[in-house]
């Protein structure tokens, strides 16, 4: 739609960033992963689904693989359960295909297990007490199993596309950090310590590493209890030669990470909280050389009458309900003829050539006209309401992109409601594309 | 009133907002609450606008009436450490353990012995006494991981209680529950008035019921004002533009004419009006979807000039009234 020309800029953009522009990035055939990372709330799953269904429907073989438990990208795509296995999503247009999947943490751990054990030995891994709470998500598993399955979905070489929607971390390092640190710790040295006993014991030169090895043993023992030692022995055993390293897996993931290939979207809202973790992404993933092709900023909001400061909308419905007091009393006042609070470029002509609004009305009419201006009042107070909004907004963004310049930025508009459908997530795909939030309909467009 | 409180709510409702201004509206007249965090954000400092705080109980701000908040961002790491102190007095076996990894390991992976650890720091606070044999803080609030993993979260002490089934650790998880599933905790979730969050609330209540639990209050976080009612609304709908355009023009805003600037203005501002009553409608159906959780229910608004000190202070006051503390 073509906003107003009359409301001028009728939306401030994000005047030094650079624009992202999706299509190119999605429609590129050596796109071959893109990550959504960001804080809880800010819409990545959304995000990572509209995605998924606009390079689709831009005729490209999509799957989208979602972290987060919760039913919604299931009920978006209308899929009853999302099980571990992509499934093909009815409904998309084009010859493009959409396939959509969410994680299953155990079972993505006891597949492992599975494939790589034989069959004695998995039964015997997959019975494991600690393996069991271990794989049904303590922190840290679902991070590493979301980064198995996309390692997975991409070995596979279905899909020309993958979309993968990240784990709601307590903090953005675990998303990064889990999949080191677990394979660290599967394949590091308290490990070998944990089975080291056993296999140094006949050497006579590693004696008295062993007898503090033991000590140390002694002490974990103490501090887990027996039992839970042992499971973590045997766990650690069973794994240990069925695996050939965690490390090796993790590292092949975070090499695939930064491969060319791959591009990470960092979501957020126009809110401070989330402005400012979407900042530590944008820093690490730098770090990681992780390459970023920029910030989607879902739920920003504008204004068709932005001209209309929050100030003026105020000063002019206190304006509306002064006279409409004065009305009642039977004053006619010249109150409607207050000073033109609006714009200096509008010439104060049409105020006194046009009778004021509701002095001119029959008393009859006056309930209908008093209603009229009521509405008139809450329009105004419901505007300087969007503008406060709108500029607590510019002053978050333009916080990060002083600190983030080089980061390329797609705004999405906010909308009233959810997301339930296809058809939402088609808009929602519709509004990330076009790189600006819409403005609110107008008749005469 | 319980005096450990817990709050919970997913992601983006402002959980670590409600949690500090229900220890302000706890504290208030001469009580003292001690606010932890759990999830490493410093959400804490960053809303009271202190630099980054360290492992220890500080005093962060004083609330009317002489009352004190402490706050505690609990390190997982060190908090290992200090257990290790406790139980075993192990100086140079724990630098040993850290050295391998092993802390690492205990509070990154480790069968959740890092919530357990997080959640014994808590209990442990508000169990402690000072000499005189009063409790050290009357309240303990602690910003806690959001809904979809509260449950887990609490709850994690069961599951290790069963995995180390004897043993120290064993004894302290099973403390711990005790705390945990008594009177002495409230469990409280904050949402917005959207669907999902609803939803999530609604999940939320239901598995810690089930883990008996005890659910406290639900909080609806950053109501908008009501600037339009339903008659307004129906308004919005019927009105001729013509009438609107005078009426803008009488409140100062420039000709009514066609073209005229009040005239102009009638079509953005009641697009906005249309958005407010879609919205309008979904947040009463989520109201309802709240009424029929059958708890307490409270309403913070939304502060038009965003969080700050300020406004901590004004949701305190709130809930008070509320008569939440």
């Amino acid at each position: 739609m073509s906003p107003d020309p009359a409301q001028g800029h009728a939306y401030h953009r994000l005047s030094p960033a650079r624009v992202l522009d999706l299509d190119p990035l999605i429609d590129d055939p050596k796109t071959r992963i893109v990550v959504c990372c960001g804080s809880g709330g800010v819409g990545k799953t959304t995000t990572a689904a509209a995605l998924g269904l606009r390079a689709a429907e831009r005729g490209r073989k999509v799957v989208v693989l979602t972290i987060d438990p919760a039913r919604r990208l299931a009920q978006s795509m209308g899929i009853d359960s999302l099980d571990n296995t992509p499934r093909r999503v009815k409904g998309v247009e084009g010859d493009g295909e959409l396939h959509a999947m969410m994680l299953d943490m155990k079972r993505t751990f006891d597949e492992i297990v599975e494939a790589h054990a034989d069959a004695e030995r998995a039964t015997t891994i997959l019975n494991n007490p600690f393996y069991q709470s271990l794989s049904a998500g303590f922190a840290g598993t679902q991070e590493y199993m979301a980064m198995e399955k996309l390692g997975q979905l991409r070995a596979r070489d279905e899909w020309d596309l993958i979309v993968v929607d990240t784990p709601p971390s307590r903090s953005a390092l675990d998303f990064l950090d889990a999949p080191k640190r677990l394979g660290s710790f599967l394949d590091g040295r308290l490990i070998r310590l944990l089975t080291a006993p056993a296999k140094l014991g006949g050497r006579a030169g590693m004696k008295f590493l062993n007898v503090g090895m033991s000590m140390m043993t002694g002490t974990l023992g103490k501090l887990l209890g027996g039992q839970l030692l042992k499971d973590v022995q045997t766990f650690v055993a069973a794994m240990d030669t069925t695996f050939g390293g965690f490390r090796t897996r993790a590292d092949a993931t975070y090499k695939l990470l930064q491969a060319p290939g791959t591009a990470f979207l960092v979501v957020a809202a126009p809110e401070r909280d989330a402005l400012r973790e979407a900042a530590y992404f944008v820093e690490r993933l730098a770090a990681e050389d992780m390459p970023l092709a920029g910030l989607v900023l879902n739920r920003v909001h504008g204004s068709g009458a932005d001209r209309l400061s929050a100030e003026q909308a105020l000063a002019a419905a206190e304006n509306l309900e002064d006279s409409r007091i004065v009305d009642q009393d039977g004053g006619k006042a010249g109150l409607r003829n207050s000073p033109d609070t609006y714009g200096s470029s509008e010439p104060p002509a049409s105020g006194s050539s046009e009778p004021p609004a509701s002095g001119t009305c029959s008393s009859g009419a006056d309930q209908a006209v008093l209603g009229v201006d009521g509405l008139t009042v809450g329009l105004l107070r419901l505007h300087a309401e969007r503008m406060r909004l709108l500029s607590r907004e510019q002053r978050t963004r333009d916080r990060f992109t002083a600190l983030h310049p080089e980061v390329a930025v797609a705004e999405v508009a906010a909308l009233p409601g959810d997301v339930h459908d296809l058809a939402g997530l088609r808009d929602i795909g519709d509004r990330l594309a076009a790189n600006r939030p819409e403005l609110p309909e107008t008749a005469d467009d | 009133m319980s005096r450990l409180q817990v709050v919970s709510g997913k992601g983006g409702t402002g959980k670590t907002t409600v949690a500090a201004a229900l220890a302000l509206a706890l504290a208030t007249e001469g009580k003292r609450a001690l606010l932890v965090e759990v999830e490493g954000r410093q959400g804490i400092a960053q809303l009271f606008e202190t630099e980054a705080l360290p492992y220890e109980e500080r005093k962060i701000a004083v609330a009317p009436g002489g009352g004190e908040v402490f706050a505690l961002a609990i390190d997982p790491e060190l908090a290992l450490l200090d257990y290790l102190q406790m139980f075993y007095k192990l100086g140079s076996a724990g630098r040993a353990l850290k050295k391998l990894g092993a802390i690492d390991f205990a509070t990154t992976i480790a069968p959740g012995l890092r919530d357990v650890l997080l959640t014994g720091k808590a209990c442990e606070a508000v169990r402690r006494k000072d000499r005189s044999g009063r409790f050290a803080y009357d309240y303990v609030v602690m910003d806690a991981p959001p809904t979809g993993r509260i449950t887990r979260f609490l709850n994690v002490n069961d599951e290790v209680a069963g995995l180390a089934k004897i043993g120290p650790i064993h004894n302290q998880a099973q403390a711990v529950m005790r705390v945990l599933k008594s009177a002495e905790t409230a469990v409280h979730l904050v949402t917005l008035l959207e669907e999902m969050p609803v939803q999530e609330t609604a999940d939320g209540i239901a598995e810690l019921r089930s883990a008996r639990l005890p659910v406290g209050r639900v909080i609806v976080n950053m109501v908008r004002p009501e600037l339009l009612d339903a008659g307004d609304l129906d308004l919005v709908r019927n009105v001729p533009r013509t009438a609107v355009a005078r009426s803008l023009s009488a409140a100062g805003l420039g000709g009514a004419r066609r073209g005229g600037h009040a005239e102009r203005l009638v079509d953005p501002l009641l697009g906005q009006a249309e958005e407010y009553a879609e919205r309008y409608a979904l947040e009463q159906e989520q109201r309802a979807v709240l009424g029929e959780l059958d708890l307490p229910l409270h309403e913070l608004p939304l502060l038009a000039e965003g969080m700050d000190l300020a406004g901590l202070y004004e949701l305190a006051t709130e809930l008070r009234e509320q008569g939440m503390s």
